[in-house]
């Protein structure tokens, strides 16, 4: 162990160089990075946020989807840039960001249809324990298939950051920021002025009286883990391509953040899932870079994720429902 | 080579050794076989286990151990080794030990089973903890050729050693290098909190302190993250000359793209986890500029390298993988001590290979109170045109 000696000098010389370096472009750049991982999260809370607004379900499997989303890319690229293919970079992406789009979508209506569908009239913890069965069977399956090791995911844009003020940005966290924008924009979109959106919001208030109206409940349920299985394969392939590395445990984390992440805006909520999303990356990004500074060095980098866990469970103090979250009646 | 959750498997090895114990009385009588010469003379057999992965990812290295290991055997059997007025054929018993810590206890069982007076291995920290509680309740050495794990000696059994430098030995060795080969006065420190990463940052703290100069931060990741950008971002903030990772590849693989990304100039340093090919594939051009250690000494560099090879790829027909040198050190220095105590009864050969002096193609065995070597070489490596170049190594005969 460090004396304690050490440590009071270290402490002095933290809070030394906090107050030298108050500087506004490591501020600007943790709050690009918490953008950035933030981004990612609210496209991953969607798909947890929308499963559990028209079933009251965690979808606990939904972290291994992103990341089979993340493995499918990483083969189909693989496979493309082999010697003998010499097709365009940009053809490349697309096909591997569709094919790892189909396979998930595929994937999660399997697994609505096989391990939730049949549950559905059963005790609300059946479903819940079958969600981290398919979790654990998921990640199994995908360490047989694609093995043990990190992979490597190649370079998909110039590495070569652009730098704002002070802080750098790569042309790849620019698209993560825009595509994810735009993903959760369209989304917002389909559900509130589509017939397919206007169907999810019926099924949502009451799957029996929606049936009567006419819905056709399991389609409708079936459409919304496909449409957010389409969302989590989009973000696995950006978190894979960021930090070019794909691991067949890469889906857990993420999930478990990304559910606090709706958690935090209020389960249930779409636009709550984005703003839980986005706020905590920030709060990850920003305490554990300031952390250090503000209690003199007492706590350190290590308190990251109990930062980002301290701040739900004083959010669920105050507003259980979460920021966004109303008040819902108890269901039947 | 790292180690796998010892905890669990400590539990495991305690069940065994007891069955061990008792097996150990039915091994005892076997020892000690007598057979004929060609010559007609009366020889007496002893037997040197190994343990190693003989199958799987890492089977090639374990496979070029137990090549170390047979080619000092069959070079001592064809020299004549008199012990105890006895001449002596030595027979290698070797196991697979796969790499995988309860397979370690298993064989190592098998091993003091068949009667050995001493053994080679294992090839992994993760084996050869769990294994070296067998061995020492068997009461017979253990000379692991590249466990490099402190725990290994740490556990307090007089029937342990290694020739390959440990990780508090390379810690102390990154911290100097640091501080005076790359003259970084402010440095950075992460860890992964793993036993291997946080050890392996504790002794390079204190080590780079000692020699002058000044942590700035000490900051901490786990081996779940792949996300570093908040760490990098506030550790760009204080503007060290060094930043120094104890981490694994599958981190500081992706912590160079983005410390390449954030823009953060600092000299990156790291011990023998990053000091691999999956590093320079991850962190693909970011990796340039990157230096790392590895326990050990280039063949090219050790004492008796050049000789050793020649005989290794004439009787094996193929190359040296990486630790064959070690095992065949390891080997020597065991049978030395056979000679030096003239027995090859534990108890009477025990102190004197605590004691030895041995000069080997690696460089000098000795061993401290502990087991490890001493002076245990370290060599340090920087990554140039994707490629990890040798820079320099430190301690050891070389």
């Amino acid at each position: 162990m460090r004396a304690p000696f050490f440590l009071a000098i270290s402490v002095v010389d933290n809070a030394a160089d906090a107050a030298r370096s108050g500087r506004m472009d490591i501020l600007l750049q943790q709050v690009l990075n918490g953008l950035v991982l933030g981004s990612v999260y609210a496209l991953v809370a969607l798909g947890y946020t929308m499963v559990y607004g028209i079933l009251g379900l965690i979808n606990f499997a939904h972290g291994e989807v992103v990341m089979i989303g993340a493995m499918i890319a990483l083969t189909v690229m693989t496979l493309l840039m082999g010697p003998a293919a010499a097709l365009p970079p940009s053809v490349i992406i697309a096909l591997a960001l569709g094919a790892a789009i189909v396979v998930c979508m595929a994937l999660a209506y399997t697994i609505e249809r096989v391990a939730y569908r049949p549950l559905r009239k059963a005790p609300r913890l059946a479903p819940l324990i079958t969600a981290i069965g398919m979790s654990i069977l998921l990640q199994n399956v995908a360490m047989v298939i694609w093995g043990r090791q990190y992979k490597t995911f190649p370079q998909l844009f110039s590495a070569e950051p652009h730098t704002i003020a002070g802080a750098n940005i790569t042309d790849l966290q620019i698209v993560i920021i825009v595509l994810s924008a735009a993903l959760m924009t369209a989304l917002l979109l389909l559900v509130h002025f589509t017939r397919l959106g206007r169907a999810m919001r019926a099924t949502s208030e009451n799957q029996a009286i929606a049936g009567l109206m006419g819905v056709n409940v399991n389609k409708i349920i079936s459409a919304t883990f496909v449409i957010g299985a389409a969302l989590g394969a989009v973000a696995g392939v950006l978190v894979a391509a960021n930090y070019s590395v794909a691991h067949y445990s890469m889906g857990f984390m993420l999930g478990l953040k990304a559910f606090t992440a709706a958690v935090l805006g209020g389960i249930g909520n779409l636009g709550g899932a984005v703003l839980g999303g986005l706020l905590l990356g920030l709060i990850e990004s920003i305490g554990a870079g300031y952390i250090g500074d503000v209690t003199g060095g007492f706590l350190g980098s290590h308190y990251q994720d109990v930062f980002a866990f301290m701040v739900l469970i004083l959010v669920l103090v105050f507003r259980p429902t979460g920021i966004m979250g109303e008040r819902v009646a108890e269901r039947a | 080579m790292k180690m796998n959750s010892l905890a669990e498997l400590s539990r495991k090895s305690s069940a065994i050794a007891l069955g061990v114990s008792l097996l150990m009385l039915v091994g005892a009588c076997g020892k000690g076989e007598e057979t004929t010469s060609e010559s007609g003379e009366a020889v007496r057999v002893v037997k040197v286990g190994h343990a190693g992965p003989l199958t799987g990812p890492i089977a090639h290295l374990g496979k070029d151990n137990e090549n170390g290991v047979r080619l000092a055997i069959e070079e001592a059997n064809e020299a004549g080794v008199v012990i105890g007025g006895e001449k002596i054929r030595f027979e290698m018993v070797s196991e697979d030990d796969e790499g995988n810590p309860q397979k370690g206890t298993v064989v190592a069982q098998k091993i003091v089973d068949s009667g050995v007076a001493g053994v080679i291995g294992h090839l992994n920290s993760g084996t050869t903890i769990p294994a070296s509680k067998i061995y020492f309740d068997a009461g017979i050495a253990q000379i692991s050729p590249s466990a490099t794990n402190v725990d290994y000696t740490n556990q307090g059994y007089k029937t342990a050693f290694r020739v390959m430098a440990n990780d508090a030995q390379q810690g102390v060795v990154l911290g100097n290098f640091a501080a005076k080969n790359l003259n970084a006065g402010k440095i950075a420190v992460i860890d992964d909190r793993s036993a291997y990463g946080k050890g392996l940052a504790d002794q390079f703290e204190l080590a780079a302190k000692a020699a002058g100069a000044e942590i700035v931060t000490r900051e901490f990741t786990d081996m779940t993250k792949t996300d570093f950008t908040a760490i990098l971002t506030r550790i760009k903030g204080m503007n060290p000359d060094l930043v120094f990772c104890g981490c694994l590849d599958s981190q500081t693989g992706p912590m160079m793209k983005q410390i390449k990304n954030l823009g953060l100039t600092a000299t990156f340093l790291s011990g023998d986890g990053s000091q691999t090919k999956q590093f320079l594939t991850l962190a693909g051009d970011a990796a340039e500029g990157a230096y790392a250690s590895s326990p050990g000494v280039p063949l090219n560099k050790m004492p008796g390298g050049p000789a050793f090879t020649e005989k290794y790829t004439k009787t094996f027909n193929q190359d040296i993988q990486i630790y064959a040198p070690y095992a065949y050190d390891a080997t020597n220095t065991l049978i030395a001590a056979f000679r030096q105590a003239d027995s090859t009864d534990p108890k009477v050969y025990l102190p004197a290979l605590a004691a030895i002096e041995y000069q080997g193609v690696t460089g000098d065995v000795r061993f401290d109170d502990k087991g490890d070597i001493k002076g245990g070489s370290i060599s340090l490596y920087k990554v140039s045109n994707g490629q990890w170049e040798y820079i320099e190594t430190v301690g050891g005969g070389a």
